[in-house]
């Protein structure tokens, strides 16, 4: 069994009271009981704040560009569909310079799990506006506010029929780490949009602000019903529910290939003499 | 004997049918062939056209004077008259282009007429004029019947049949009426050959070499690799994933080349564009890829299906930061095949990106081999797995070595990590910021590999003359028309081609002095298809050799042989 010791990496360079802190050990606490060793699993993570977190870690790691963290994670997938892949990503990664991944990456319902550190500013290149700012939002870059609609993840990924959404806050650790074990246990495309606060930058989304308005989700809804899951992705201001919001059961990927039906990509052997028969078909 | 067929008409006609089947023939009947296609980016309409060169001898270029042209609309004639000798021929149905020609050398073929009659339908008009062109040419229909046979199996006999007796109309037809074709066409003793073009060679060599996992997004010229692939993926086990951008595309290849498996991804220069910065992510975290770069005249869109060599100095320096790179431009689709497979080696050896440089003249020209030595393939397999690296004591994903190669291990294999980060790094993988890494790092990621790779670079092939007078140098899709063009010209001239395959890094001249040979000629020209001439200014930035000479083409269309030769002469 693996030991919280096991995921031990370097010190962190966030600021003090960065909201990553709180996820750093909720995914460390959720591996760990879990039973996950850090060689069974892969993160990968993009560029930004949001993206160290495998290097505060012990874990398989490509840490690649920033808003491709989806492709890279699809194809170590593809090639080893053994392997926990887990991506990593900030708002402005994900939703922003990667945006078109996502899509794409929730339609091939890729068993991948997805972590969306989502603290509505991009906090690396400090503290411009990203897709999740709220609008009228003002920055350095934005003088009169932000002008664009903010980004609805939990929506999009809905009306996408994505696998798995769900909320969580870096705040409520407890919460946070119980859904990303739900978000581990579920077999599909999962997305978890992490509300984190940035406390450098994004001065009106505190964590103040955050606790006075997150709730747990009902336990009597049902996260299957896609028209509720739809109203409950519209609650966004006085309260904004944390949980999963959605679930379905759609077959992944990596079980349609029938060419990895029977053993992951990387373990298959390899014969060139093969050719030969092939080159047959030139005559 | 050395004869050449146009089929020339609008897109959708079936010019591909007519000019496949024949080129099929030719190559089982034993006969070296050389095709290239030129056509529009439509699915309908336009013109296009296919030609056909045939010889008992190897060709490998087009020539501009036609023997029979096979006219499927009006523009074929109007564009190719010209390209016709006394002794050449135009078939056509009058009743399909609405005109008749006095012309002696038109022949007037009812196709469509035949079909109905024989065929059971207007569908069958080219297989017609399939049959009435072997009829010209005094060739027996028995490879055409096996050819029909292959490709009908899964229609069943009454396809099967309707399309020989076709075929023998149209055969017969020629043979009664077409009195003055007097084709000398010697028969052929040779076994039938290899007909392969430029795509098809990058996708076996790609599945020759273990490659496991493409990802792509259409774009032409490279698409018929990704075809070719998908086609084999489930014999040969290899994952082919359609990305939603070219982004998408390189990054799926390197997250499965980091997950252990041989990858590839291939596109044109607008996808390679979007696929720069994932290039410079393979450079920095040293994951092994292979890039088929399919060049097609530009900027921007530019001609979708035509072919240019303007992509050379993109594939040299384009990306951020400094890394080596390895660059491959074959000339021969046999050429292809062998640096794919090298491509696949170098690139997991040195843990580099290798691109494939090739063009859409390249991709779509058939040639024909009498075999490939199979035994010139190389599989090494240089990542660390199983067992190898599960009792390894321990483990840095970019240790410092002597060599500058660290242990490329499988993640999950074993115990150990694998980190990587497009973050400057440390030995571990972890992202740094010190000075003193960031030395070491450049050193051993690029200093240090970068001659060993230079070691493995072959120099420039020469052919002709060893102490030439006159050099012609090119490099890629040129290789075929400039040794056409010395073979004819060697007669009363001191000529000779030198042709690189393997351009960067640059070849040293360590194994074949190459600057010598050309310092000691009166004449050298530098062949190439673009307006400025990339690799005469590579040559020299790499070197300090400088061609005072040059041929640029640059329409969109490849050389042609008659247009090369008296380009040439005009130099000496
Ligand atoms: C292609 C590219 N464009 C821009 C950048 C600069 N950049 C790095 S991180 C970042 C945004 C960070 O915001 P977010 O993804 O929300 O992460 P956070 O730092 O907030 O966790 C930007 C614009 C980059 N590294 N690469
Ligand atoms: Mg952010």
């Amino acid at each position: 069994m693996p030991a919280l010791e096991d995921y031990k990496g370097q010190t962190p360079a966030w600021c003090p009271g960065c909201g990553n802190f709180g996820i750093l050990k909720a995914f460390k606490d959720a591996v760990v009981e879990f039973g996950i060793e850090p060689h069974q699993l892969t993160i990968v993570s993009g560029i930004g704040q949001a993206g160290k977190i495998p290097h505060y870690l012990r874990c398989n790691t490509f840490n690649g560009l920033h808003g491709r963290t989806l492709p890279v994670a699809t194809g170590i997938r593809l090639a080893n569909h053994e392997m926990l892949v887990v991506a990593v990503a900030g708002d402005g990664d994900c939703y922003g310079e990667g945006g078109n991944h996502l899509i794409h990456a929730i339609r091939r319902n890729i068993n991948i799990k997805l972590f969306v550190h989502d603290n509505q500013i991009y906090g690396l290149t400090k503290g411009q506006a990203s897709p999740t700012s709220m609008e009228g939002m003002v920055t350095k870059n934005q003088p009169f506010g932000a002008f664009s609609e903010q980004l609805n993840p939990i929506a999009l990924a809905v009306a996408l029929d994505c696998s798995f959404v769900a909320r969580s806050f870096s705040g409520d650790t407890e919460h946070l780490k119980g859904i990303i074990k739900e978000a581990i246990r579920h077999k599909g495309f999962s997305i978890v949009d992490i509300l984190q606060p940035c406390v450098t930058f994004n001065k009106i989304n505190t964590y103040e602000w955050y606790k006075q308005r997150v709730y747990h989700i009902e336990s009597e809804y049902e996260p299957e019903n896609r028209i509720e899951a739809f109203k409950k992705a519209m609650e966004w201001g006085d309260r904004i529910p944390i949980g999963i919001i959605y679930r379905n059961q759609r077959a992944i990927l990596e079980e349609r290939i029938p060419i990895i039906k029977d053993s992951p990509l990387v373990k298959h052997a390899i014969d060139i003499s093969m050719v030969e028969e092939t080159l047959k078909e030139f005559y | 004997m050395d004869y050449s067929i146009k089929i020339g008409g609008e897109a959708g006609q079936g010019i591909q049918t007519i000019g496949d089947t024949l080129t099929k023939v030719f190559s089982r009947a034993g006969y070296y062939v050389f095709t290239h296609q030129d056509y529009e980016s439509r699915i309908r309409g336009g013109h296009n056209f296919f030609q056909i060169r045939f010889s008992d001898k190897p060709v490998m270029a087009s020539r501009k004077k036609i023997d029979i042209l096979v006219a499927l609309d009006k523009d074929s004639i109007l564009l190719h008259e010209k390209e016709l000798s006394e002794n050449s021929f135009i078939i056509y149905d009058s009743s399909k282009l609405k005109q008749r020609y006095e012309d002696p050398r038109f022949l007037d073929i009812p196709f469509v007429s035949m079909a109905i009659e024989y065929g059971g339908g207007k569908i069958m008009s080219n297989t017609v004029a399939t049959g009435t062109v072997l009829g010209m040419l005094g060739m027996k229909l028995d490879i055409l019947h096996e050819i029909v046979k292959d490709t009908f199996k899964r229609k069943g006999e009454d396809i099967i049949k309707a399309n020989i007796n076709s075929a023998v109309a149209g055969h017969n037809f020629a043979v009664k009426s077409c009195m003055k074709c007097s084709f000398d066409i010697i028969s052929s003793q040779q076994q039938s050959k290899i007909l392969i073009n430029g795509i098809e060679a990058i996708g076996l060599g790609s599945i020759a070499s273990g490659c496991k996992f493409y990802s792509a997004y259409p774009m032409t010229p490279s698409t018929g690799i990704m075809n070719y692939i998908a086609g084999k993926g489930k014999e040969y086990g290899i994952i082919v994933e359609q990305a939603e951008d070219e982004i998408a595309a390189i990054n799926m290849a390197l997250g499965a080349s980091f997950a252990g498996v041989r990858a590839m991804t291939g596109t044109s220069g607008g996808g390679f564009a979007l696929m720069v910065e994932g290039l410079s992510l393979s450079g920095m975290t040293e994951t092994p890829i292979v890039i088929a770069l399919g060049q097609r005249p530009g900027p921007a869109t530019g001609f979708p299906t035509r072919t240019e060599q303007a992509e050379l100095q993109f594939a040299v320096y384009t990306a951020h930061g400094e890394f080596p790179r390895i660059i491959f431009a074959p000339g021969t689709p046999e050429q292809v095949f062998y640096l794919t497979s090298k491509a696949f080696d170098m690139a997991e050896k040195y843990q580099v990106p290798a691109i494939i440089l090739f063009d859409q003249y390249l991709a779509d020209s058939e040639w024909t081999f009498d075999s490939f030595n199979l035994k010139k393939l190389v599989y090494n397999d240089y990542r660390l797995r199983g067992e190898n690296f599960r009792n390894l004591k321990e483990y840095r994903r970019h240790e410092f070595t002597p060599s500058g190669i660290s242990p490329l291990g499988v993640p999950g294999d074993s115990q150990h990590l694998v980190v990587t980060d497009s973050d400057e790094h440390d030995e571990e993988g972890h992202i740094v910021e010190d000075a003193d890494t960031r030395i070491k790092m450049v050193q051993k990621r690029l200093l240090k590999k970068l001659p060993l790779i230079r070691e493995d670079i072959e120099p420039p092939f020469l052919f002709g003359d060893a102490k030439p007078e006159i050099v012609l140098t090119g490099w890629g899709s040129t290789y075929g028309i400039m040794k056409e063009a010395v073979d004819a010209l060697s007669g009363n001239k001191s000529i000779a081609m030198l042709h690189f395959s393997e351009v960067f890094p640059f070849p040293s001249i360590k194994k074949f002095d190459y600057l010598n040979l050309l310092d000691n000629a009166k004449l050298t020209v530098c062949i190439e298809n673009n307006a400025t001439g990339q690799f005469a200014r590579l040559m020299r930035a790499e070197t300090g050799y400088e061609f005072k000479n040059k041929i640029n083409k640059y329409d969109g269309r490849p050389f042609l042989f008659e247009e090369l030769i008296s380009q040439i002469n005009n130099k000496i």
